[in-house]
């Protein structure tokens, strides 16, 4: 290379100057939604911190002094409970529901999918009536149970634990199905044709080698379905008759019966750490996981 | 059942199981993906299934490994019946196209995956893995996740993982396909001494003839579902059986003879045949570049060689040689390949010239292919 060449740097400060308005411009595109989650996010979450924290009387620790109280331990558990449960109860059902759809023709696959999606089209609280008529006393699931003579008398399936956990499993189930899905579309067939040429019986296969490919699916289908039902509240309200008191449920009546925003504010704080500390906790163990089954 | 140490000598003749593909046929839809195949493949032996796309060559593979299920046929490894048994009871290695090495494991994990499913002994697994990874030159990459290697270290760890556990068959698809142009060559020849060193019977399919050409102790050559011609490479290359062959087979330039009592007749000029040509129907004159010389112009009648004229269009440098264009009856085109040695006179645009090509050299096939699977 020539002395002159190295020497000289022509348009530099232009093309840098261009590089700089491209990105500009490209940062502009998300200043909406920026604004956005800044505006409707995190100043009500500030809000909502800053007034649990307060009383009539200026600072004050009392609104979480109270959460100390038995009564809140147990809620705590129930929602931990029925999340557990619910998660547990979306992987058995959705599991094979995804992998037979990731089996499929694209346009089988399509129509399951929908079907999948469909309960999205209805309103939520339609949704919960419907499980209420089917799963009542005198409702069609009790009805059909003692015709064929399965049971003598009818099995209470509503206004209680059993029931809540039905109804928030089926609002749950897609968002299982959804993740495991992709997961699992991404798999290549050679990975399980190599496994069949290497000796293992459809059985192995599908439990050394499709299994630990489709983790990344299943823990993403976990963590949202885990998360979402902690803070659930519409379908408990109603299929719990009551009996089954969820974490949101305690914050409404602290609204709607105290009208007391501090404990309220309280309450919210604890469930969004709670969250927080689980995506944390199951992040870590993932990556264990994955550790431990690559060796990297 | 084996249960040493891969083999290290030469002696591979114990080790390995004929093949006898017998009248398969398979058709999606309406699409005959294998018309009435039948191949012997020897034991032992390095035989290439080649073939444009859609031929059928990556079908028989599949059907071989069994994840194709044919419509009727028979496939036995020795006299055994495989036909019917499902893939993972068939105990043969097979390299995918694109490796399917497992994305989970480190490079050892996967290859003490079919040792572990065959119940082999821990301590042993992993000196059989490390004599594996040796053999193939990874030694010390083991703990490495696949992600890691480069195409190269990846072709080479599902070719150990493919023959860790000594099978008597080894199947590869297109196993080089995604290789560089160098790398390519290089690990063609790696393969085949791998080959000669387990003494496996391989079946591999491409669709690169180069690669055929270089590697194999015959070579099926596949069109359309069925079977063109099989022989060795040298004896494809010389004296295919179809114009197809011919075509895929080399570089060649053809050009439409008559045929009649044996004999053939290229633009009214009785062409000197090896030997008689049976049939009628229209025939090809295949001219191979490397095949033609170039004739002084002075001498009319040769003796030993058919002769043919034309007029030079254009050269092509090509570093150790040149690619002279001729045009014959203006209608047609053939080239010769002259290599660069010493004061060579090269013909210039335009002139014309006179070509020979030896008797010998004289390959006239059948225009259209010929029903029925030729062997």
């Amino acid at each position: 290379m020539s002395s002159a060449e190295s020497g000289v740097r022509q348009n530099e400060t232009a093309l840098a100057r261009q590089a700089f308005t491209e990105q500009l411009k490209l940062l502009s595109l998300s200043f909406p939604a920026l604004l956005l989650v800044g505006f409707i996010v995190l100043i009500p979450m500030g809000w909502l911190f800053w007034l649990s924290f307060l009383d009539a009387d200026g600072f004050t620790l009392a609104h979480y002094e109270r959460l100390l109280h038995p009564s809140y331990g147990l809620t705590l558990r129930t929602t931990f409970e029925l999340a557990f449960l619910v998660t547990a109860v979306c992987v058995v059902l959705g599991y094979p529901l995804a992998y037979i759809a990731a089996q499929m023709s694209p346009r089988a696959a399509r129509i399951v999918l929908l079907c999948v999606l469909f309960p999205f089209w209805t309103s939520l609280l339609v949704r919960t009536y419907a499980w209420l008529v089917l799963l009542q006393r005198r409702g069609q699931l009790n009805t059909w149970l003692q015709d064929w003579g399965l049971t003598d008398a009818p099995l209470r399936l509503v206004h209680n634990f059993t029931g809540t956990a039905i109804g928030m499993v089926h609002i749950m189930l897609p968002f299982m199905i959804l993740p495991l899905y992709a997961a699992m579309k991404s798999i290549d067939e050679n990975y399980m044709r190599a496994a069949a040429n290497l000796g293992a019986s459809p059985v192995q296969a599908f439990w050394q080698i499709h299994v630990p490919l489709s983790l990344p699916g299943l823990g993403a289908g976990v963590m949202v379905v885990f998360v979402l039902s902690l803070g659930f509240y519409v379908t408990p309200a109603l299929l719990g008759g009551g009996r089954v008191m969820m974490w949101a449920m305690q914050i409404e009546r602290s609204l709607a019966v105290y009208s007391d925003w501090g404990a309220a504010s309280a309450l919210g704080v604890v469930l969004l750490v709670i969250t927080l500390a689980m995506l944390w906790l199951f992040s870590r163990l993932t990556g264990a996981v994955n550790a431990a089954a690559g060796g990297r | 059942m084996t249960s040493g140490p891969l083999r290290s000598d030469g002696m591979g003749g114990a080790a390995a199981l004929p093949i006898t593909i017998s009248n398969i046929r398979k058709n999606y839809g309406s699409f005959r993906a294998l018309d009435n195949v039948s191949l012997d493949i020897r034991s032992g032996e390095f035989l290439t299934l080649l073939g444009p796309s859609g031929s059928g060559k990556t079908t028989l593979l599949m059907v071989l490994s069994g994840f194709v299920r044919p419509d009727s046929g028979s496939v036995r490894f020795a006299e055994r019946e495989v036909v019917l048994l499902p893939p993972h009871k068939r105990d043969i290695g097979m390299v995918f196209q694109n490796y399917a090495l497992f994305p989970h494991m480190t490079v050892a994990g996967n290859l003490a995956y079919p040792l572990k499913l065959r119940h082999v002994h821990r301590a042993e697994i992993e000196a059989r893995v490390e004599k594996a990874l040796d053999l193939v030159q990874l030694g010390g990459l083991g703990a490495r996740g696949v992600d890691e290697l480069s195409g190269g270290q990846r072709q080479r760890v599902a070719l150990a993982r493919a023959v860790i556990f000594e099978p008597r068959i080894l199947l590869m698809d297109e196993p080089l396909s995604a290789l560089d142009k160098n790398l390519r060559e290089q690990m063609q020849l790696e393969v085949r001494r791998l080959h000669d060193r387990l003494g496996m019977t391989t079946v591999y399919v491409t669709h690169d003839q180069r690669e055929a050409l270089t590697m194999s102790d015959r070579i099926a050559v596949l069109d359309k579902g069925r079977i063109q011609q099989v022989d060795p490479p040298q004896a494809l290359y010389e004296r295919p059986k179809t114009h197809f062959v011919a075509d895929f087979i080399g570089e060649s330039f053809s050009l439409p003879v008559t045929v009649n009592d044996g004999g053939a007749t290229l633009f009214d000029q009785a062409l000197h045949l090896p030997r008689k040509i049976a049939g009628s129907e229209p025939y090809f004159l295949v001219l191979r570049p490397e095949k033609l010389t170039l004739l002084p112009n002075s001498v009319d009648g040769e003796a030993g060689v058919n002769v043919i004229k034309g007029q030079v269009r254009q050269s092509v440098f090509h570093g150790d040689s040149v690619m002279i264009y001729v045009a014959v009856r203006d209608a047609h085109e053939i080239a010769l390949r002259i290599p660069l040695r010493g004061n060579v006179v090269l013909p210039q645009p335009g002139e014309h010239v006179r070509l020979g090509y030896g008797i010998e050299d004289t390959i006239v096939v059948p225009a259209a292919e010929q029903a029925g699977g030729e062997r």
